[in-house]
């Protein structure tokens, strides 16, 4: 018995370590659903060796960034005044952009509010610097610098300014273990931006993310940007994720998979983003950005559209329209408010608003002065009342002058026309013209079947 | 016949500074995780299996080989997100095989290193094949072509770094 043990040591030691092994993988394999991390000893043999292999990193990514930052920030500034000219440029686009897109904001919330769905919004995030891989090309994980210390936790999203990048798994004190998207483990939900397909992604056998099990669609065509769906409960939704490369077919069944070229360069991974806090609702700082977008957008508005006022609204004390104060719209009425009329001209003229007399008071062939027309008309006071509905029709003949329209144009045609709202709407802008006073063939206003 | 020797005793056992036991595992851990962010194509080279196929054909001593292989491969584990003794197993064979051929073969010259290192590399990949697609149901992708230039290249990369960790050994 010993001659057996002694001849074949070195077998049965190969035999021993190979059967613990096997024995502890069995242990680890946990059944699905369980939970990413490691427990008890697993962990910390983990610990141990990150512990061992991140300080040397650190310092060969401190060195790299002390020879680069030597280099760009004290050298290689060439370009920089054309490039910061280009930023300035840049953020006022962008500044334009966010205050057009604010009102859609806010909308958005509102109808969130409405339906009772819970947006998870990025409350907060955390810099951090990678500094290692797995090194094999069947694990997809990152190293980075930041762990528990710093406030970071497993199953946190991991991203960049240009898309995710995955999320954390094993969180030490100060390293974490980040699981790329693009390694066959890792799952997050997706949705196809245009054609609104909804799916789950993960990383093939090559590391390429891709939406697996996806119904066949011809719609889905290369170069749709994929976002996330929020429907993991790891990513907030409409994080970019990449863009459509090409559809396969998927190798154990009739469904198609969809392949990703991810959004964030993750060969070329140097600074990420850990989201450590969403919330259902905006972050303060990004309501108040919000609100100061909205007001600039509402101090653009005022300045550039016309106003309106509420035509239930007092008159004022004075009689000189130039004194007349806008009031606002009233939105709780629901109902549209008329224009202020439009200043008095110091010089009237037959051009100016208000200085022609209504079409229904006007002869065929009858010569308009500017004098006579401000003495029909009372002179400033605008022409506000007239509905719009017999001038709607007079455009259709108004080409040709004569006869056949003395008779109809009387006040009590001024009816609504069909398809239009129940009540005359004024034109002010359009107070009435030689041309448009002179029409031919113009039809009864009064609407079929009004009655 | 150039390449058996005639008993272990001719070309003796060779024997490292304990430092270099520590260190060289250590770094190349370190090198191989911090290379591979940097340079992507890195991912086909494996330092830790060089360092136990070295160790293996120095030592020749199947048990501290299997020993070394393991632990090697366990660290290497705990850097991925993989159960703990994929690459302890795969590696603890490797460094079994290696000390047991070191023990027969002569080791010294480049190319049975060579061949040693495209060979040992090939069949690590086959363990891990084995292990991950039939043992624990996980994806693995094998291509022939892929599989013969990463055999290659860490075959290349071993015998120059086996000739740098000759520096480190102990004279007999």
């Amino acid at each position: 018995m010993e001659s057996f043990f002694s001849r074949y040591r070195n077998v049965l030691v190969l035999i021993t370590v190979l059967l613990a092994q096997v024995i502890g993988l069995a242990v680890q394999v946990r059944a699905p659903g369980q939970g990413p991390g490691d427990k008890g000893g697993v962990r910390l043999i983990r610990s141990w060796v990150v512990g061992l292999v991140t300080p040397p990193e650190r310092l060969f990514r401190w060195t790299g960034h002390s020879i680069r930052g030597v280099w760009s920030d004290y050298i290689d500034l060439i370009h920089v005044r054309q490039q910061n000219r280009n930023l300035q440029t840049q953020l006022g686009q962008l500044r334009l952009e966010e205050d057009s897109l604010a009102e859609d904001a806010r909308q958005g919330l509102r109808l969130q509010a409405l339906l009772g769905f819970q947006e998870k919004y990025i409350y907060k995030t955390r810099a951090a610097q990678v500094i290692g891989t797995s090194g094999t090309e069947q694990s997809h994980v990152l190293f980075i610098d930041k762990g528990s210390d710093d406030g970071l936790r497993p199953d946190m999203p991991v991203i960049t300014p240009d898309g995710i990048v995955g999320k954390t798994r094993d969180v030490f004190a100060h390293a974490s273990q980040v699981l790329e998207i693009s390694d066959p483990t890792s799952g997050a939900g997706v949705i196809l931006a245009n054609t609104r397909i909804r799916g789950v992604l993960r990383g093939n056998s090559w590391g390429q993310p891709q939406i697996v099990n996806v119904s066949p669609d011809e719609r889905i065509k290369p170069g749709e940007p994929v976002i996330t769906s929020g429907g993991d409960g790891i990513f907030p939704r409409g994080l970019a994720v990449g863009t459509v490369d090409k559809v396969v077919p998927d190798p154990e069944g009739t469904l198609v998979n969809v392949l990703i070229k991810p959004a964030a360069n993750l060969s070329r991974l140097e600074e990420v983003l850990v989201i450590t806090s969403t919330g259902p609702q905006l972050p303060s700082q990004m309501q108040d950005d919000l609100s100061q977008a909205e007001q600039k957008t509402a101090d653009i508005l005022a300045e550039r559209l016309p106003s309106r006022t509420d035509p239930n609204a007092p008159a004022p004390a004075s009689g000189s329209a130039a004194n007349q104060t806008v009031t606002p719209a009233t939105p709780d009425t629901g109902l549209p408010t008329e224009p202020p009329p439009p200043p008095p001209p110091q010089h009237p003229d037959r051009f100016s608003m208000g200085a022609t007399p209504p079409a229904v008071d006007l002869v065929p062939g009858q010569q308009i002065t500017s004098n006579s027309a401000a003495r029909q008309t009372g002179g400033t006071t605008p022409n506000v009342a007239k509905p719009r509905a017999s001038e709607d029709h007079h455009e259709g003949g108004a080409t040709t002058s004569g006869s056949g329209a003395s008779d109809s144009g009387s006040p009590q045609t001024a009816k609504p026309a069909p398809g239009q709202q129940g009540t005359a709407r004024p034109h002010p802008a359009n107070p009435g013209t030689k041309t448009s006073a002179t029409p031919k063939s113009v039809p009864n206003p009064t609407p079929q079947g009004d009655n | 016949m150039a390449l058996i020797a005639t008993s272990r005793h001719e070309v003796g056992a060779r024997s490292f500074p304990p430092l270099v036991y520590i260190l060289a595992p250590l770094l190349a851990l370190g090198l191989q995780s911090f290379l591979s962010l940097h340079f992507t194509s890195f991912d086909v080279i494996d330092l830790p299996l060089l360092i136990t196929i070295y160790y293996g054909i120095s030592m020749r001593e199947p048990i501290s080989a299997t020993l070394v292989g393991a632990i090697i491969g366990i660290a290497q584990d705990a850097l991925t997100h993989h159960p703990l003794g994929i690459f302890g197993i795969s590696k603890a064979i490797v460094g079994y095989l290696a000390a047991s051929l070191g023990v027969r073969i002569d080791t010294e010259n480049h190319g049975s290193r060579l061949l040693l290192t495209f060979i040992f590399t090939l069949a690590q990949t086959g363990i891990l094949w084995l292990l991950e697609r039939r043992m624990l149901g996980q994806p693995f992708a094998w291509h022939w072509v892929h599989e013969l230039i990463r055999a290659a290249a860490n075959a290349l990369l071993g015998v120059i770094l086996f000739s740098l960790l000759d520096r480190t050994r102990r004279e007999p």
